[in-house]
């Protein structure tokens, strides 16, 4: 326990807090100094148009990406610490274990069965014995309509069904944290709707939820708040009614006529 | 000129028999050798320290270099002079092994490079650490792969595993000779060892027919 816990108390710190996030790939700036607080149980969507740097945001929560300049804390403890070598792998291994990541395009491991890619985490990490770590993954594969797919290869599932068990292997390391990177960009259209379902299933058990996404409508409908981002920084922030229905700045109007159109 | 007689195989049965059962067991042992050691190679080629690398290129030019017939003189005569003395049987599976295990790495290298970034980015945010990564998640993937080929890198070790008789291992070939210094009939010997061969690459390419097969279920 740290002394900031001590005296503020653990529970009204946010969950996910991102302070003057730089980052740059080569000369191009794509974070230009992002500020972003997620409390416990929130769920933030964050919308903007191809390259304005939101995927790269929510990669940088999870060290996917390294920011060049800023902080990253999540459940009490900073992401990016100032380590070096192998203490900083010891350090992001266990910061990571309390955050669930989903790819848009799934990942998944495709040499394991859907019972081994969800149980892999607990068993190798967590260190659960094998039998408690298959009754957790059958109650995850359960609450995402999965549970007869427990020794099916990842190959002959659908994309829906693959990115459900991708949340399902996310979930079984019982993280604080889940963030979402287009997790449905890659599907086809009628596939969307299951994995959507799953989602708000989850922000209706207030996991906290950081979701990129070119969905408008179901940002509109799960989010908290919505992010819109464009060239590297938040233009503008609020409850998904007011974005929406009223956004005050042009950017933001101009993005949203193209996208909500048709 | 003699006859062909095969009946004369038959009282020299036991003395091919050892020479099939340390085939096989030189064939097992040095192949475990190669894959494992070609695991090895190639991850530390890929993600070892850089103090590392240098060496192990060294050691995979030595051993892609030179013919086989040299480095088991060198292993087994040659240690020797320097205090490290190998038995013939361990001498002939760190050779062969060994000598696999550098094509094997090439190969797993190629295998490791070509899975999907997408499966480090997976494995490392459930938390995994990067060697539990490639032990758990690429290598796996990368062995599953590059199974055809490495497989026929394991017949071919079947068949090089001849060469180990010339530091007096009791295999298929040396047993034959043996048999045959005894009854001057090379014809006969050579066939029979001819077709055991060909037996125990039945056995060996029946076995990678159930890798594969199990490869192509995750697929």
């Amino acid at each position: 326990m740290n002394a900031a816990s001590k005296f503020a108390g653990a529970n009204d710190r946010p969950m996910v807090q991102v302070i003057d996030a730089h980052k740059s790939f080569g000369a191009f700036e794509i974070l230009k100094g992002i500020n972003l607080s997620v409390n416990k149980g929130q769920i933030v969507a964050i919308i903007g148009p191809s390259g304005s740097g939101k995927s790269t945001l929510l990669r940088s929560i999870n060290h996917l990406e390294a920011l060049n300049k800023g902080e990253v804390w999540v459940d009490g403890i900073q992401v990016n610490r100032p380590l070096t070598g192998h203490a900083f792998e010891q350090h992001i291994n266990s910061v990571r274990q309390r955050m669930g990541m989903v790819f848009q395009h799934f990942n998944l491991f495709p040499h394991m069965t859907v019972g081994e890619n969800v149980t892999v985490g607990p068993i190798k990490l967590r260190k659960m014995p094998a039998a408690r770590a298959r009754d957790l993954a059958m109650e995850l594969l359960g609450k995402v309509g999965l549970q007869d797919k427990y020794d099916a290869y990842p190959s002959r599932l659908s994309g829906g069904q693959k990115q459900r068990v991708a949340i399902a292997r996310a979930l079984a390391m019982e993280p604080s944290v889940m963030l979402f990177d287009e997790a449905t960009s890659a599907l086809d259209p009628e596939l969307v709707d299951e994995v959507n379902l799953v989602m708000k299933q989850l922000a209706s058990e207030h996991m906290t939820m950081i979701i990129v996404t070119h969905e408008m409508r179901f940002a509109s409908e799960v989010a908290d708040r919505v992010l819109f981002m464009d060239g590297g920084i938040v233009v503008e922030e609020g409850p998904p009614s007011e974005i929406f229905s009223n956004p005050r700045m042009d950017r933001t109007r101009t993005f949203l006529k193209k996208h909500l159109a048709g | 000129m003699q006859g062909l007689d095969f009946s004369v195989v038959s009282s020299y049965l036991d003395i091919i028999w050892v020479g099939v059962w340390w085939t096989a067991t030189i064939t097992v042992s040095a192949s475990l050798v190669s894959v494992l050691g070609g695991i090895l190679l190639a991850v530390a080629v890929l993600h070892g320290p850089s103090a590392l690398r240098y060496p192990m290129r060294l050691f995979s030019w030595i051993f892609m270099g030179t013919p086989l017939l040299l480095q088991l003189y060198l292993i087994y005569f040659g240690l020797v002079q320097i205090g490290i003395d190998i038995p013939a049987l361990a001498a002939g599976i760190i050779g062969l092994g060994l000598h696999f295990a550098v094509y094997n790495a090439d190969i797993l290298r190629a295998g490791i490079t070509a899975v999907d970034m997408g499966q480090t980015e997976g494995a490392r945010t459930l938390g995994f650490s990067r060697l539990q990564t490639l032990r758990y998640v690429i290598v796996p993937q990368a062995l599953l792969n590059t199974a055809p080929p490495i497989g026929g890198n394991l017949i071919a070790l079947l068949k090089e595993s001849a060469i180990v008789s010339v530091i007096g291992v009791t295999e298929l070939v040396h047993s034959a000779q043996l048999a045959i210094s005894e009854t001057y009939r090379p014809f006969e010997f050579y066939v029979i060892a001819a077709v055991l061969y060909y037996v125990l690459n039945l056995a060996l390419e029946g076995i990678l027919k159930v890798i594969e097969t199990r490869v192509e279920a995750t697929r």
